[in-house]
């Protein structure tokens, strides 16, 4: 009993985990819903695709509400992550894969092949027509689904999470901004005649909203758009800072956004899968800054042209917006962002690409009032702090050395300290006096971590 | 100066992280038979569970040991020679050392059962019985556990989490009897069977049954019992690993026995951790520490003694935590599971909810000494300000909440604390409260 072979690779790759037969039914749900929707998307005949689509709804919600409840809504509540690593889906399998296929593609015909959806998008008429008093397009389709799939994998969320208050609160909060200010409210402003307008996306991450030409076409909207314009302006420069200095970038990225809002429901199953090397580190802070700094200077050549000091400046901004529109705008932020969700984790977009949350770090590293503060000498380096970690910080090098985690990535989602089974690690605004200060019960270990 | 660390723990980790930043030039080997880098071991638990890939349990990147200039030799170190100053490896070479620090740890303590070497029965402490484990319990329906501590609760959720029924045979009449107040027991012993663990008290281990091909189909019971078994855990407690000291003829007992600079019998040789043994513990504290957070303390305090720094180690007050399946536990100061004459113990439960609260504090000056928290979050640092300043009850409970570490949103239960409190102790007189959060922490 006490020698000690050399462990074998089976403790790397443990025996995959089956499906628990209880919960095949929900998913035979989802998979009949699936093919429902390429049913509707392959009938040209409206009202059976309409039928097919309404079915294809019914059927993947309800399975994945039922799953949801058969995986958590039976067990005792509480922090259960049971096999994470050991389902297919869930650790970079064949599901996983397939899934990520599945999502790119969809998200490629979106942009570049619309047509292939037709069928799906006439389906949607009414709802449209409903709702915004005019025909269905792609956007509404997108919208649509992407709104969905916030409140039915948010009650999954709910679900899981049901025994911690913070999580039910920023669930219910990012469910509500997204059906009210994602979806009803823009929709509703174009029934009304009015510009279709998301009051919760500010620039740099929704950078036309800043740019001179939708600024003027606003201000001639008459007194809505001038309001439009006064409040993008207002939380893109007032509201940002001052809230991020009293609560972390986590008020926006983890409460309000959209972006943040499908992560925290639809990703949630992936936040795992996000690298937590310092390669995956330095990889972020190449990336994200520039691409700040590319938003910024875009949006300062074009008031420049604007302003007409400088003639013939369409030459440079034009190419240059394209290029960003494309690779960063669609590219990035939808094939890659969401595609590869269960490949990379559900903030690939948030942590490498997004230049609000780039905007929001510096802000929460530099000027707030946020940490997450360990305590005391409590940790055991275990690692689960880490691995619940959608942003990629290795959380535990900070807890082991007894450190604040102040990192300009954290969205403040909080489940490194739900995931912690010796209570380190709590999110708190508290003053900025000795924000960085560690724990006086650990001084082993002044050697670098990144 | 060439530092030699045998074993590659917490302990044997946090030294030479320690002895890198005191000497920058030193030379630091850290040699171990069991894994090529430090992994956490109190997070072995989470590769079963699926929670986590062996990658996750290292609390290092493996760039950290080159650029750091540790050296690591993956090698079972066999005996030691502590005139030549040489450290013999199961490889065939050898290690000239200036100093060598024995971090060993410790190895699985049994009884002595009939048939507990049968295949499929086994203790759980490192990275072979884990695979061992994970081999042994694929498939099988019925599992027993034998031991009422915290690798017992461990074993239990593990075999829990992959369907299979545990009974769980623990010999003292509650849970954790040594160390836990018998609220805290009964609670924990609660929340453990709402996961339909089979929790059986004032309950040995007779005999474990094997097949005809020598693996392990039941076990028996005290009480005569006999319940099927495919696989027996064997929870009992650890005790120090002595193979290298005893090959290296230090002095030893249960441990190695060390003086308070954690130097053992042998010039230049120090032992700390789980191995260690102190010759003369401080008043109220045990001569063998087995926990992780120890294992760090002694760390870091034998590397200054061997960086030119000669530290005595003095643990500071006591604190510990646990999780049981979802229950957690945090505990500062003294609470022992027997309450002193002098010692007065304030106990709070909420009503309906797992949460438990338990503050000790001197009948004569009414000073705290201790708190349990089962369910609920405390800070450490506000706690080891009351203890050190001698706060009293009355002054923690008005600041109840400055320790309230559970996240935000949280139910906060300091005023129903505090009701409590005065129902129990009326002559006691409780200051005006002040609010929860960092203004009131430092």
């Amino acid at each position: 009993m006490n020698d000690l072979p050399t462990p074998s690779l089976a403790l790397a790759q443990p025996p995959p985990a089956a499906t628990p037969p209880g919960e095949k039914p929900a998913l035979a749900a989802v998979a009949l819903g699936l093919l429902a929707l390429v049913a509707a998307a392959a009938d040209a005949d409206v009202a059976r695709a309409r039928l097919s689509l309404c079915l294809a709804l019914a059927l993947l919600s309800g399975g994945a509400l039922g799953w949801a409840w058969l995986a958590f809504g039976r067990s005792t509540a509480g922090w259960h992550p049971h096999d994470l690593w050991r389902r297919s889906s869930t650790s970079r399998g064949a599901v996983a894969w397939a899934t990520g296929v599945a999502l790119t593609g969809f998200y490629v015909v979106l942009y570049w092949f619309p047509w292939l959806l037709e069928n799906l998008i006439r389906a949607l008429d009414p709802a449209s027509q409903w709702l915004r008093h005019r025909a269905a397009d792609q956007w509404f389709l997108y919208g649509t689904f992407y709104t969905l799939a916030v409140l039915v994998l948010g009650v999954r969320a709910l679900w899981k999470y049901r025994f911690s208050r913070y999580h039910l609160a920023r669930t219910a909060s990012v469910m509500f901004f997204q059906l009210g200010f994602g979806f009803l409210l823009p929709g509703l402003l174009l029934a009304l005649q009015r510009p279709e307008y998301y009051f919760t996306y500010f620039w740099p991450l929704k950078y036309d909203y800043l740019f001179p030409g939708t600024v003027a076409q606003l201000l001639h909207g008459g007194g809505l758009g001038v309001f439009m314009v006064f409040w993008g302006v207002v939380m893109s420069f007032v509201a940002t800072p001052v809230l991020t200095y009293f609560f972390g970038k986590r008020w926006y990225c983890a409460w309000v956004c959209g972006c943040g809002g499908l992560a925290e429901t639809a990703g949630d199953a992936y936040r795992h899968l996000s690298d937590k090397s310092r390669q995956a580190w330095r990889w972020e802070v190449r990336l994200i800054y520039p691409i700040l700094g590319l938003i910024t200077l875009l949006t300062a050549l074009l008031w420049l042209g604007a302003s007409g000091v400088v003639p013939a400046l369409g030459v440079v901004t034009g190419p240059l917006g394209q290029f960003y529109g494309f690779v960063i705008g669609s590219v990035f932020s939808g094939v890659v962002g969401v595609g590869f969700y269960p490949l990379m984790g559900s903030r690939v977009w948030c942590r490498f690409g997004c230049p609000m949350a780039a905007y929001l770090g510096l802000l929460q590293k530099h000027f707030s009032r946020f940490r997450i503060s360990t305590n005391g000498g409590q940790c055991i380096s275990c690692g689960n702090c880490s691995n619940a970690c959608e942003m990629g910080i290795d959380v535990k090098q900070y807890a082991q050395r007894g450190e604040p985690i102040v990192r300009a990535a954290c969205v403040g989602c909080g489940l490194c300290a739900t995931a912690c089974p010796r209570g380190v690690l709590n999110l708190e605004n508290g003053p900025r006096a000795n924000r960085l200060a560690g724990s006086t019960f650990i001084h082993a270990d002044s050697l670098r971590i990144l | 100066m060439h530092l030699v660390i045998i074993g590659n723990g917490i302990t044997g980790v946090t030294a030479a992280i320690t002895a890198r930043r005191l000497a920058p030039d030193a030379r630091i080997t850290l040699v171990a038979a069991e894994s090529a880098h430090h992994y956490s071991r109190p997070a072995l638990m989470y590769l079963y569970l699926g929670h986590l890939r062996y990658a996750d349990v290292k609390p290092y990147e493996d760039w950290f040991w080159v650029e750091n200039r540790l050296e690591l030799v993956h090698a079972e170190a066999t005996s030691v020679d502590t005139a030549a100053r040489t450290v013999q490896l199961a490889t065939g070479s050898a290690l000239t050392y200036d100093y060598l620090l024995l971090a060993t740890g410790s190895v699985v303590r049994t009884a002595g059962w009939p048939g507990q070497q049968l295949r499929g029965v086994q203790g759980f402490y490192g990275l072979p019985d884990l695979e061992s484990m994970s081999q042994a319990t694929q498939g099988i329906r019925h599992a027993v556990v034998v031991g009422g501590g915290l690798i017992g609760v461990e074993l239990a959720e593990m075999l829990h989490s992959r369907g299979i029924r545990v009974t769980w045979l623990v010999r003292e009449p509650r849970y954790w009897q040594s160390v836990l107040p018998p609220e805290e027991s009964a609670l924990v012993a609660a929340h453990i069977r709402s996961y339909g663990i089979d929790f059986r008290v004032a309950t040995e281990l007779r005999e474990v049954l094997g097949d005809a091909q020598g693996r392990v189909r039941a076990v028996v019971t005290t009480t005569g019992q006999e319940l099927p078994a495919e696989w027996v855990g064997l929870a009992t407690g650890v005790q120090p690993n002595l193979a290298l000291a005893r090959a290296a003829g230090l002095e030893t007992d249960l441990g190695i026995l060390v003086n308070e600079l954690l130097a053992t019998s042998a010039p230049g040789v120090y032992a700390a951790g789980d191995c260690a043994q102190h010759r003369q513990p401080a008043p109220s504290e045990v001569a063998v520490e087995q926990l992780w957070y120890t294992g760090r303390m002694q760390g870091e305090t034998v590397a200054h003694t061997i960086c030119g720094q000669p530290t005595p180690y003095r643990r500071g007050q006591w604190f510990n935590s646990a999780k049981f399946f979802a229950l957690e536990y945090q505990t500062y100061g003294r609470v022992p599971a027997q309450l002193a004459a002098d010692t007065a113990s304030f106990c709070w439960q909420h009503p309906t909810r797992q949460h438990l609260l338990r503050i000790n504090f001197r009948r004569a000056d009414h000073v705290v000494t201790g708190v349990n928290a089962l369910g609920l979050r405390q800070r450490q640092p506000v706690w080891e300000r009351w203890l050190g300043e001698q706060t009293s009850i009355g002054g923690v409970l008005a600041q109840l909440a400055a320790a309230n570490f559970d996240a935000e949103f949280s139910r906060q239960h300091e005023p129903a604390i505090r009701r409590e409190f005065a129902r129990q102790f009326p002559d006691i007189a409780v200051p005006t409260p002040r609010r929860k959060g960092l203004f009131g922490a430092w």
